[in-house]
C-alpha cells in the first residue's frame, strides 16, 4: 500500500504486531483520539478499544515507571513520549531503571518497552517543543535508538523494535510524520501490507557518489538528499548516508564509505556538542584516518536553544543551502 | 510514641483470631523477623570491618549501606501470606523486604558482597537486588518504587490475574510525585497496588515535621479515593491484619490501598551517619518498642510458646544467617569481563 510520511506506517506496524501479539498495549497521553497527537497511533482505540489503548494522565514519570513495572510482569508496553522535550519529566525511570533493569539484575528481566516520540522543529514551537536529544538516549547505555526516514523503514523498524526484547526509542521527526497540520519534507512510497522487519544497527546508501559523504538520520537524510542535488549540478557526486539507528550504529558502513570518498560532512538536528556528529567523526577517524583527505566537518544545532523567530530557528538548524555550502566547502579544500 | 495501646491478653488473643493468625503463625513471623535482625546486624558487622577510618570504598562490602534494623514488622506483617507471583518494588532500603518475600538468603548475601553466586551475580549490589523468582526489585531511586509497583498491578488486570503488586517507601518518598501521581492513576485505574510507607520520622537526615504539610501520609491517600491506614508498624500483628484486608481487597478486584506504618529506625539513614538530628532518647524510647521484644513478650504471654522454643527459633535464625554470609564469603567474585556484557537482552 501506499503511505506518505512514517506516521501512518508507524501505526501500521504497531496494529499488525497488536494482533500478533496481545501482551502489547499502547498507552501515553492522547493516544486514543488524538492518535499520539503526531499520529504515531492513529486508528489502534478505533481497532483494539480502550481494553488495550489507555490515555494516561500527564504524568511522564509515572506512566514511564508503570511501563518498567508492565514489563517485568510480562507486558510489553508501547509508550507515547508526545514530545521528546517531555522526557525530563519522565527521564528517571527511563534512564535508571528500563535502561538499566536488565543489567543490574544480571539478566533476569528483559524490558521489552517501545518508546515512540516525536522530534525536531522547523515549525516555529520554539525552546521546549523542538529539540531532537537523541544523544542523551544514545549516550546512556541501555536503550536502541532508531531515527527512520521513510514510510518502509518505519514499519519495518518499528516491527523489530516491539519484537525486541529491549527497550527502544523511536525517534519520529514532526515533518516527515506526513500529517496536515505540519509541513512535510519526507517521501510517500509503497509499503508491503504485510509485517516486516528491517535489521537495528544497519545503515543504508540513500545515494551513490564518489566525492564526498554525507552522513545523517531522520530529517536531515532529506535535506542532504537535496542538497547533493545540488551539488551533482556542481559535478561534486556524493553518497547519503541515512543511520537509520545511532545504537546499535553501523560502523561498518560509515567507515567503508569515509575509506571510499575521502572527505565527510555530519549533518545532525541534534545538538552539536558531546553528540552524535562527534562520535560518528570519532569512529571514521580511528578507522579510516590516512583516508581522508581534509577533516571531517559537521553541521548540527551549535549548542544554543532552538528560538522562535522564523530566521532564528532557520538559522540553527541545519537546511538543504547550508548543508549543500559546507558539503562545497569540503570538497573545494582538497 | 505507640499508637495503639498494648491490648489485655484476652483483646490480644481475640485480635489474633480475628485476623486469621494461628498460634503458628506468630512463631513463624518471629522467626523471620529474627532472620531479618540477625542478618542486618552481621552485614553491619562486616561492613564496618577494614573501614577503620571510614570509607565507603573499603572493606569487604563497599557502597552505602542502609540498614532495616527496627522495621522488621512492617515487612513481615505485609508480606506474611502474599505469592511468589504478587511483586514487590522496594526501595534504598531493601534487605528486609527482599528476606520477608522470600528471596534465597545465601543469593541475598552473596549479592551484598558483589559475588558471583549473588542474586544478580554481582551487578545489582545493595541497593540493587532483584530476584525473578519470588518477583521482587528495588530501586535506589527515592520515589521510583510507586508507578513500577502500579505498572505491575496494571498488567495483573490486564492478563485478568488476581495477583497484586506492592509498592514499599519511606515517608520521604512520598513526598515524592510520583506518590501523588501513582495513588491518582491506581485508583482511577482500580489496579491491584498497596502501597506501604514506612514512616521512620526522617528522610536522610531531614525530620517529617519540616518539610511534611500534613501530619501523615493516609490523609492525603484519602484525597485520592484510596482506602488509607495508620498501623503500628511495630506491631506485626497489626500490620498483617491490614495488610490482609489490603491484599484481599485488591485480588478481588477492588483497588488500591495506602497502608502507612509508623515505625522507627535503630541505625542511621546509612551507616557512618553521625546521626546529628535525632536524640538518643528518642531512639532508646523506640527500642523500648522493639517489634521482635514485643512478639516474643506476646507470645510468652499468651503461651504459644515457651522460652526453650524460642531459643531454638533463635538459634536456627543464627545459623541462617551465618550460613549464607559463609556461602557468600566463599563464593568467588565474578569475570572481570562480566561487567562488559548483558546490558541488551
Amino acid at each position: 500500500m501506499k503511505i506518505r510520511g512514517i506516521a501512518q506506517s508507524i501505526a501500521e506496524a504497531i496494529k499488525q504486531e497488536m494482533e500478533r501479539n496481545d501482551r502489547i498495549v499502547v498507552v501515553g497521553e492522547d493516544v486514543t483520539y488524538w492518535g499520539a497527537v503526531f499520529g504515531f497511533t492513529m486508528g489502534l482505540f478505533e481497532k483494539f478499544g480502550r481494553k488495550r489503548v489507555f490515555d494516561t494522565p500527564i504524568t511522564e514519570q509515572t506512566f514511564m515507571g508503570m511501563a518498567v513495572g508492565a514489563a517485568t510482569a510480562g507486558l510489553h508496553p508501547v509508550v507515547s513520549l508526545m514530545f521528546v522535550d517531555f522526557l525530563g519529566a519522565g527521564f528517571d525511570q527511563m534512564y535508571n531503571h528500563m535502561a538499566k533493569n536488565y543489567y543490574m539484575s544480571g539478566g533476569q528481566f528483559p524490558m521489552p518497552v517501545t518508546i515512540i516520540t516525536a522530534i525536531g522543529g522547523g515549525y516555529g514551537d520554539s525552546s521546549q517543543h523542538s529539540q531532537v536529544l537523541y544523544g542523551l538516549f544514545a549516550h546512556l547505555p541501555g536503550f536502541k535508538v532508531v531515527v527512520p526516514s521513510t514510510p518502509y523503514d518505519a514499519k519495518g523498524l518499528v516491527t523489530k523494535a516491539l519484537r525486541d526484547p529491549n527497550p527502544v526509542v523511536v525517534f519520529g521527526h514532526k515533518l516527515l510524520t506526513g500529517l496536515p497540520f505540519l509541513p512535510f519534507e519526507g517521501t510517500e512510497e509503497e509499503v508491503p501490507d504485510e509485517p516486516y522487519e528491517v535489521e537495528f544497527g544497519k545503515a543504508v546508501l540513500r545515494r551513490e557518489g564518489n566525492d564526498l559523504t554525507i552522513i545523517s538520520a531522520g530529517l536531515m537524510v532529506h535535506r542532504s538528499l537535496r542538497a547533493a542535488e545540488m551539488l551533482q549540478r556542481d559535478g561534486i557526486s556524493t553518497e547519503i548516508i541515512d543511520l537509520r539507528t545511532l545504537i546499535p550504529l553501523d560502523e561498518e558502513t560509515i567507515v567503508k564509505s569515509a575509506k571510499k570518498t575521502g572527505r565527510v560532512l555530519i549533518v545532525d538536528e541534534d545538538y552539536m556538542s558531546y553528540g552524535m556528529t562527534g562520535e560518528v567523526a570519532f569512529r571514521i577517524q580511528a578507522k579510516a584516518l590516512k583516508d581522508l583527505k581534509v577533516p571531517i566537518a559537521r553541521l548540527a544545532v551549535p549548542d544554543v536553544p532552538i528560538p522562535f523567530s522564523e530566521p532564528l530557528e532557520n538559522t540553527v538548524i541545519p537546511n538543504v543551502e547550508r548543508i549543500y555550502n559546507e558539503a562545497r566547502k569540503l570538497y573545494q579544500e582538497s | 510514641m505507640i499508637i495503639k495501646p498494648e491490648p489485655s491478653l484476652k483483646d490480644l488473643s481475640y485480635l489474633i483470631e480475628s485476623s486469621g493468625l494461628k498460634p503458628s503463625d506468630l512463631l513463624t513471623m518471629y522467626r523471620r523477623m529474627l532472620t531479618i535482625r540477625y542478618f542486618e546486624e552481621t552485614i553491619r558487622k562486616i561492613y564496618h570491618e577494614g573501614k577503620n577510618p571510614f570509607s565507603m570504598a573499603s572493606g569487604i562490602i563497599r557502597g552505602e549501606m542502609h540498614l532495616s534494623i527496627g522495621q522488621e514488622a512492617v515487612a513481615v506483617g505485609t508480606l506474611y501470606q502474599v505469592r511468589d507471583e504478587d511483586v514487590v518494588v522496594s526501595t534504598h532500603r531493601p534487605h528486609h523486604h527482599a528476606i520477608a518475600k522470600g528471596v534465597d538468603l545465601n543469593r541475598l548475601a552473596a549479592e551484598i558482597l558483589g559475588k558471583v553466586t549473588g542474586l544478580c551475580r554481582g551487578k545489582g549490589g545493595h541497593m540493587h537486588l532483584f530476584d525473578k523468582v519470588k518477583s521482587f526489585a528495588c530501586s535506589g531511586i527515592v520515589g521510583a518504587s510507586f508507578p513500577q509497583a502500579a505498572g505491575a498491578a496494571f498488567a495483573f488486570k490486564y492478563s485478568g490475574k488476581d495477583n497484586v503488586a506492592i509498592a514499599f517507601a519511606g515517608e520521604g518518598a512520598a513526598n515524592h510525585g510520583t506518590f501523588a501521581e501513582t495513588l491518582n492513576i491506581a485508583s482511577a485505574w482500580e489496579l491491584p497496588l498497596i502501597l506501604v510507607i514506612e514512616d521512620n520520622k526522617y528522610a536522610d537526615s531531614t525530620p517529617k515535621s519540616l518539610v511534611m504539610s500534613t501530619t501523615f501520609h493516609y490523609q492525603r491517600g484519602l484525597a485520592y479515593n484510596v482506602p488509607s491506614y495508620l498501623v503500628d508498624g511495630m506491631d506485626v500483628i497489626d500490620v498483617y491484619s491490614t495488610a490482609t484486608k489490603a491484599i484481599e481487597r485488591a485480588r478481588k478486584g477492588f483497588g488500591p490501598t495506602l497502608i502507612e506504618a509508623l515505625t522507627y529506625r535503630y541505625v542511621g539513614h546509612f551507616e557512618g551517619d553521625g546521626e546529628e538530628y535525632r536524640t538518643k532518647e528518642e531512639v532508646e524510647m523506640w527500642s523500648s518498642l522493639d517489634p521482635i521484644r514485643r512478639l516474643e513478650n506476646r507470645i510468652l504471654r499468651l503461651n504459644y510458646a515457651d522460652n526453650e522454643i524460642l531459643a531454638k527459633l533463635r538459634e536456627e535464625a543464627r545459623k541462617q544467617v551465618q550460613d549464607a554470609i559463609d556461602f557468600a564469603l566463599r563464593s568467588p567474585y565474578p569475570d572481570p569481563n562480566e561487567a562488559l556484557r548483558g546490558v541488551f537482552a
